[in-house]
């Protein structure tokens, strides 16, 4: 047992951040660490930036494109790229649709999608959810009905992140209502610009734009963009789910957020004291680091299980639990280290370029807000609930 | 003991219940948001017309003589409804100092029309760096003639932006952080030298920086004995303290109505979520953090007439309880009700913002752990 760094860990290391240094523009890791708003143009600014050194698709195999890295370089990653302010990999294309294309689709399918994912060319949005069906999503009642070379789809999808600006939407439907749930299920992509849908967005409490609803009628999409076959669709989806766990810790972003978590408190002022003076805040920022500490252990040995495995188990349901808590605890304190500056909120203070001042500390500006949008991590991907009923029944088999 | 209510108690508070009920829908207090005052001038017409603005001022001072019953009953009422208007800062803070400490001449000039509904007025006591302590007072006071000159940055001031007159505290003498030396003004809001930004706050309501330079003010603008502000402003803080406990009862209470009926209503793997145990015990947990504030709330407003050491001691364990149960009901409410809970357009989230905003007014749960720490018996 050796929890060291090797020292070609240590050098990709010096790599990582010697690319963070050169090709992170400043404007944008000056956006991430104010919490400002990034706009589309950031985030495919800095997918291209990633793809011109081969660094954005992490889960792919070599001989399409993917970087080949280990579990430990895959967190080195994340841990440079947060410490630098780097913006999040959006994971629709790269992350979720493209193994499900590389794992399930056609060969042609493979042409054609992957390079466009790693191009930036589609910009890929998630539609599983649906009113109705949350954490039941086998319930769901889009409809996709064969006519010809086509399936015309009626219904509709919700709380699609992003979907303004997709070009493209993975989803599952409905293709047979006569056999089990999960086996009338199927996987369709289809093009947003397809008459038939509209987009309409859904206001999150903290007054931002990041989800929509979907609403299809008479939709018409060729056979052709159906990934593996008609009734497969449930199968896919547990596939993708996988890979949209695996990093799910968020281990490099949640150090990041606890660094500045221990700069606000160290600006802040109690008593004319800096507050991370102060024993019972202290206490509470080293409560969470302890937790992290062992959070980053229990990440590095479940990605190192599954290094010959692929992708992770079960575990990675307890890796979504305690990744998005300690994230929370985070966001909460950095709140609390605010004081009275809580309060304030001045939305147009997070569009950079605005003009307009924050009240109270600039590094105060968002970070109410942060909070309440942070409620979201337990509640998506397979809400903390049903990751707890995923472990009792799959790791304790109660 | 006797938990009930007297007859008077129970009309007022049917009073304040049926107005918030009837009038103020949360639709109209979503369209409230986008206004420029940001609240109501129509509501708190009505609330003068109830006799609301009046009830907690002393007789003398021509208000109803309530206590901290009364103003528990209305603020739980505002708590459910979510209000928007400036009954903290104009009744509870400026006012509860007007009627502590206001001469014959300042009380007609201002406690008439505070409970007439014709005067917005607020309390501009926190500054910058102060974070909660109420004695952290840097902006300076300076014996000028007759009069002072003011001087000095006042923060997050409640409904500061709308306030016709502010009640400002400065420093006359002594260092920042004493007790001794803080003289309270009333200022003109639109006088020479006071320069104020306002904006929204987070749980919808508004606030203000507000920068004093040189403000001049004549000596009948002093508020109480100069320099021997301290206790004053303990005073008025913690009525306000009794206001926001109640206020988050109130809100909790509908936060707690809101999940149980989404728990029954909504179904998932074809039964109501409320028949998984899991969430039915979260549900059990909400409910009694919700009593556990409740009686808090009610032993804080029945404190205001004790004794200092004792009043400030139970206010400050009421205050750390229910930030505590504020937080744990608000997250809780959210969670249990999935992607609709974090949705501007249902009513859910805005009554968890200003639950969790509620433990950054007057002092959050660590400030009243510690202040009560310091106040709590030990042996
Ligand atoms: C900000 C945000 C972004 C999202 N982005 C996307 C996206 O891009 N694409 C997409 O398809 N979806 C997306 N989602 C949807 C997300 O996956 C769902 O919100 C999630 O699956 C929960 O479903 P629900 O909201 O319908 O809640 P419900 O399923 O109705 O759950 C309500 C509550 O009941 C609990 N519960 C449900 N079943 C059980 C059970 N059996 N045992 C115990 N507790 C249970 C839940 O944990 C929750 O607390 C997003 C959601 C949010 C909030």
């Amino acid at each position: 047992m050796d929890l060291h760094y090797t020292a070609e860990e240590q050098a990709f290391r010096e790599e990582v951040r010697a690319f963070m240094r050169d090709k992170l523009p400043g404007t944008i890791a000056a956006k991430v660490a104010a919490g400002q708003r990034l706009d589309k143009d950031d985030m495919v600014n800095w997918h291209k930036a990633l793809n011109s050194r081969g660094w954005l698709a992490q889960h792919w195999p070599e001989e399409y494109g993917g970087t080949g890295w280990s579990p430990v370089q895959r967190h080195i990653f994340e841990e440079e790229a947060a410490a630098a302010n780097a913006p999040p990999i959006i994971p629709f294309g790269v992350n979720m649709v493209a193994p499900v294309i590389l794992r399930f689709g056609t060969e042609e399918q493979k042409q054609y999608y992957l390079p466009r994912i790693l191009n930036s060319d589609d910009w890929w949005c998630q539609g599983y959810s649906e009113p109705g069906s949350g954490s039941d999503l086998a319930s769901l009642k889009t409809r996709a009905v064969r006519d010809g070379d086509d399936y015309i789809v009626n219904g509709q999808k919700t709380w699609t992140t992003l979907g303004q600006f997709a070009d493209m939407i993975f989803c599952l439907v409905r293709t047979d209502t006569t056999v089990k749930q999960q086996e009338g299920i199927t996987f369709l992509l289809i093009d947003m610009k397809t008459p038939g849908i509209t987009v309409r967005p859904i206001i999150t409490l903290d007054g931002e734009h990041e989800v929509n609803e979907v609403f299809f009628e008479d939709v018409r999409v060729p056979v052709a963009n159906r990934v593996g076959e008609e009734g497969q669709g449930w199968t896919c989806a547990k596939y993708l789910l996988t890979f949209e766990r695996t990093g799910i810790a968020g281990v490099g972003h949640a150090k990041e957020a606890l660094r500045h978590l221990k700069y606000v408190a160290g600006k802040q002022l109690k008593n004319g004291r800096p507050l991370i003076e102060d024993p019972l805040f202290r206490a509470r920022i080293a409560n969470v680091e302890i937790d992290l500490m062992a959070l980053e252990i229990t990440n590095l040995r479940v990605v190192a299980a599954a290094q010959n495995g692929g992708v992770p188990g079960p575990e990675s349901s307890m890796l979504k639990i305690k990744g998005t808590v300690v994230r929370q605890e985070i966001t909460d304190l950095l709140r609390r280290a605010l004081g009275p500056y809580a309060l304030p909120f001045v939305s147009e203070a997070l569009d950079a370029g605005s003009g307009v001042e924050p009240v109270g500390p600039d590094y105060g500006a968002a970070l109410a807000a942060d909070y309440f949008n942070r409620r979201k991590l337990s509640i998506y991907g397979g809400s903390n609930e049903i990751q707890k009923n995923i472990i009792s029944k799959m790791i304790l088999g109660l | 003991m006797d938990f009930s209510l007297t007859d008077e108690q129970r009309m007022l508070q049917d009073t304040a219940d049926r107005l918030v009920r009837e009038q103020y829908t949360f639709e109209e207090r979503q369209k409230l948001l986008d206004s420029e005052q940001g609240f109501s001038a129509e509501m708190w017409r009505q609330y003068a017309n109830l006799g609301l603005l009046g009830v907690p001022f002393s007789e003398a001072s021509g208000g109803f003589g309530g206590g901290g019953v009364e103003l528990m009953l209305i603020s739980q009422a505002f708590g459910r409804g979510l209000i928007l208007e400036p009954y903290l800062a104009t009744v509870v803070l400026a006012g509860g100092l007007l009627d502590a400490a206001g001469t014959e001449a300042q009380k007609a000039e201002y406690v008439e029309r505070i409970i007439g509904g014709d005067l917005i007025a607020s309390f501009a006591h926190s500054e910058p760096t102060s974070g909660y302590a109420l004695s952290q007072v840097e902006t300076r006071a300076e014996k000028q003639g007759d009069g002072y000159r003011l001087t000095g940055r006042k923060a997050v001031v409640p409904h500061g932006d709308s306030a016709e007159w502010l009640i400002v505290s400065a420093r006359i003498s002594g260092d920042t952080g004493a007790e001794d030396g803080i003289g309270l003004f009333l200022v003109d809001a639109a006088a020479k030298g006071v320069t104020r930004r306002g904006y929204p706050t987070i749980d919808g309501l508004r606030a203000a920086e507000i920068a004093l330079d040189a403000v001049e003010v004549p000596g009948t603008a002093c508020l109480g004995e100069p320099g021997q502000g301290y206790a004053l402003i303990e005073q008025a803080v913690g009525r306000a303290i009794v206001a926001l406990c109640a206020e988050a009862v109130g809100a909790m209470e509908v936060a707690c109505d809101l999940t149980l009926d989404y728990l029954k209503q909504r179904k998932q793997f074809g039964v109501p979520i409320g028949k998984f145990q899991a969430l039915q015990h979260r549900m059990v947990d909400m409910r009694i953090e919700l009593e556990q504030a409740r009686s808090m709330a009610i032993l804080a407003a029945s404190s205001l007439d004790a004794g200092r050491e004792e009043r400030e001691r139970v206010l400050s364990a009421a205050k750390c309880l229910i930030g505590k149960a504020g937080r744990h009901v608000a997250e809780e409410a959210i969670q249990l009700h999935g992607g609709i809970g974090m949705t501007w357009e249902y009513s859910l989230p805005h009554y968890a913002k200003r639950l969790v905003m509620i433990d950054h007014q007057l002092g959050d749960v660590d400030f009243h752990l510690e202040r009560f720490s310091d106040l709590m018996e030990t042996a």
